[in-house]
Formats: structure tokens, C-alpha cells, sequence
């Protein structure tokens, strides 16, 4: 159902890889640093476009997706896309309506344990808690395919379990996740598939 | 559809009231240029009320250059505008959405301050609902032109500066027709026709700025 092939050329990071992922598959892709990690992941979010080759989601090219497809698809970057003026639940709410998630935010947040800094500022979290935050905002997504880049990043042992965990009930439940990491150790009871960068 | 642009616009009026400060500074630096200016010509009666429609409209235009870096650069360095470029909305219902809000806080206030502004260069009371009238038909078009400008601007650092060599010589004709309205305005004449002029112009900005910034933001974040 899902078809995956990267070619790309240009600064000739990724060069000739093809991958395939189905439903329930959970794909870790490791390589050090400045191995093209992060431009594989945004290649496959269809925020960059690919040089060569192709990248099909369902049977239509990811950068060609109409919006309305695009809700199925959740990627959290680096960078954790939350407006440090806004407090972690209006963050939280803007995701939710935004994305039209039907996800309650409730369970969420306890698991992440954010419930005693819900009326705080971002910019008065600290990093970790605001990869837990930006973490929660991409599970209010409806998507099936989550595409997580470094998403360990600042989090401690517990949060490190909460995201296993998801990533393993998304997997039973039919989803797909494609997960870049530098450390492959703490994720790798999670994934079915390692692509070496 | 009409949903997503409420919630952007909400979003971003709500960011702008938690960042007042920025909303603020260009809104002053508005009223001080325009009342600088007198102190540096001769205050001369005939004189203030001939240069007084120039006056007012470059400071609007100098002003509106200081509002328009925060744009697309607070969302794209925290990783937000990342996250509507893929959301399940049009990117350009998004900006659409994003340059209301930026009219909102930008624009709008300066149809209150303008005709202040314009009373201590003896402009006639009778011209200020003229001079009110063309500045909200200019205004969004300089918030349209002020997104392209920070949307072509946003991946580089100093993209502030070089964005008003960008956009100002784009705004030659609101400048034109918008102080024709002013002066004729003052003189008591008809200003019918440099306001259709604004508003076509108004329009055109309004109906192909959206798109155009939407595929700048998408190829700056690429």
C-alpha cells in the first residue's frame, strides 16, 4: 500500500535509496551526523522536494498530496513548532483544531506528565519539556504515517518509554512511522526496519 | 476552510497583543516622524498644509516597512510555519489568513492615527474621512506587499533591511493615488477616482499576493 523510493541527487547526500514500508512497519533511520537524516525525513514530510526519484504515499507523489490527505501525515522536526508566547494548553488546543484531531488531550498530557505546567509559557519550560509538549501536539494529529526526526532529543528515561510505547501502539494499530535517531540502542525494541544512512 | 483562516487569524492576534511592544514601536515611530516634520520645516501655515499629504503618507509607508520582519520570522525560526506548510489547509488560506492579522494590528490602527497626524498640517477637518477612506483601501495592499517582501526575506538573516529595497519602490503607486485623494481631499475637489485606483489596486494585491507569498515561504523553508 505504501511505496517508498528516494533518489536524490544534488549536494549528493542520499544517493539510490529505495525503501517500502507497509501498515504496522516502524522504520529507524540511523547514520551520523550530517548524513542526510533530517533532509531524508523532510524529503518524506513533502517539505522538500527530492532530486531524483519519488516518494508515494497511497499511491500519489507526497509533495503533490491535496491538503485534506495531508492531515494523515505528522512530522515533528527539530525544531518543535510551539509559540513560546502561548501557554502549553493553548499550544495544545491550537493543534488540535488546527489538525482536527479527535484524540483527546487529556490522557496525552499526563503521560507526558505536563499536567502541573499546563498554564505555564513555553519559554518558561525547559528543553525537555518542551520536546514532551511538542511531542504531544504531534500525537493530536489524525495521522497514520508519523515521521519523528531525533525525537528522543532533551528527553529523559521516562519520556524516552512514553515515545516507545507510542510508537509501538501506532505500529499495532496499522500506522507507520519512519524515526531518525543517532542512537539507535533506545529505539530499536520499537522498529521493524533499520535504514542505514 | 473559512474555519482554518478564523483560526490562524485568532492565533496571530492573540501573538500580537503577548508581543505589544513590537505591535507598538512602528505605530510610534508613525506619530513621531509625522510630528518631527513640522518642527523642521517652517511652520508656516500654507506651507505644512501643502507637504502635509506627503508627510502622512511616506510616514505610513516607512512605518508599515518597521512592522513587517515579525511576519513570517517568528514562525519559521521556532519551527511553526514548517508545521502549517504541511498542515491540511492551504498554505495560501494560511497567509491569507496571516496578512488580515497583520493588517489588523498594522494597518487599522493608522486609519486612528493618520488623521491625527494630519491636524497639525492644518489639513481641513471636511478631508479626513477622505484621507480615512484611502488609507484603508491602501493599507492592505502594503501588508500584502509586506508579505511577499518578508516571505522572499525569511531565510536570511538580515532580511530585514533588504526587504524595504524590495518593497518600496512596489509601492509607488499607493503612494501616487493615495496622496492625489489626500491633496484633493484638502482642496475640496472629488477624490472618486484616485480611490478606485487604490481599490483596484487593492484588489489585484489581495487576490494574487496570497498564492505568490505562499509559494515564496514554501521555497524559503525548503
Amino acid at each position: 500500500m505504501t511505496s517508498l523510493e528516494v533518489r536524490r541527487g544534488g549536494i549528493g547526500l542520499l544517493r539510490d535509496l529505495s525503501f517500502k514500508l507497509s501498515p504496522g512497519q516502524t522504520a529507524l533511520v540511523t547514520g551520523a551526523n550530517g548524513s542526510g537524516k533530517s533532509s531524508l525525513l523532510r524529503v518524506i514530510a513533502g517539505l522538500a522536494v527530492p532530486a531524483a526519484g519519488r516518494i508515494d504515499w497511497r499511491g500519489s507523489a507526497v509533495h503533490r498530496l491535496p491538503p485534506e490527505d495531508r492531515g494523515e501525515i505528522a512530522y515533528l522536526g527539530h525544531l518543535d513548532g510551539l509559540k513560546q508566547e502561548f501557554t502549553v494548553d493553548e499550544n495544545l488546543e491550537f493543534c488540535r483544531s488546527f489538525w482536527k484531531g479527535r484524540e483527546p488531550v487529556e490522557p496525552l498530557v499526563a503521560e507526558m506528565r505536563l499536567e502541573s505546567y499546563r498554564h505555564r509559557n513555553i519559554r518558561r519550560l525547559s528543553a525537555g519539556q518542551r520536546r514532551r509538549v511538542a511531542l504531544v501536539c504531534m500525537r493530536l494529529k489524525p495521522a497514520r504515517l508519523w515521521l519523528l526526526d531525533e525525537p528522543l532529543t532533551n528527553l529523559d528515561t521516562r519520556g524516552t518509554e512514553v515515545v516507545i510505547e507510542w510508537l509501538k501502539g501506532h505500529a499495532a494499530e496499522g500506522g507507520i512511522a519512519v524515526v531518525s535517531t543517532h542512537r539507535p540502542k533506545r529505539l530499536e525494541t520499537a522498529a521493524s526496519i533499520e535504514v542505514a544512512l | 476552510m473559512l474555519d482554518v483562516v478564523r483560526q490562524i487569524l485568532l492565533r496571530d492576534l492573540r501573538l500580537a497583543f503577548r508581543r505589544w511592544s513590537e505591535m507598538a514601536t512602528p505605530l510610534i515611530f508613525f506619530v513621531i516622524i509625522a510630528s518631527l516634520f513640522p518642527l523642521a520645516a517652517s511652520p508656516d501655515e500654507a506651507q505644512l498644509r501643502s507637504t502635509g499629504a506627503a508627510v502622512i503618507w511616506m510616514s505610513a509607508l516607512l512605518s508599515s516597512l518597521l512592522a513587517l520582519d515579525g511576519l513570517f520570522r517568528a514562525d519559521s525560526e521556532d519551527g511553526s510555519m514548517e508545521q502549517l506548510i504541511l498542515g491540511p489547509a492551504p498554505l495560501g488560506l494560511v497567509v491569507f489568513a496571516k496578512i488580515v492579522a497583520h493588517w489588523a494590528v498594522s494597518g487599522v490602527p493608522l486609519l486612528v492615527l493618520a488623521p491625527l497626524a494630519a491636524l497639525s498640517f492644518y489639513l481641513p477637518l471636511t478631508a479626513l474621512p477622505e484621507l480615512i477612506a484611502a488609507l484603508a483601501l491602501a493599507t492592505p495592499t502594503l501588508s500584502v506587499l509586506a508579505a511577499i517582501g518578508a516571505a522572499l526575506t525569511v531565510s536570511l538573516r538580515a532580511g530585514g533591511t533588504i526587504i524595504g529595497l524590495l518593497i518600496l519602490p512596489l509601492t509607488g503607486p499607493v503612494l501616487i493615488f493615495g496622496t492625489r485623494a489626500t491633496e484633493l481631499a484638502a482642496l475640496g475637489e472629488p477624490v472618486a477616482g484616485p480611490l478606485y485606483l487604490l481599490a483596484s489596486v487593492a484588489v489585484l494585491a489581495v487576490s494574487l499576493g496570497p498564492p505568490i507569498t505562499a509559494a515564496a515561504v514554501r521555497t524559503a523553508l525548503e
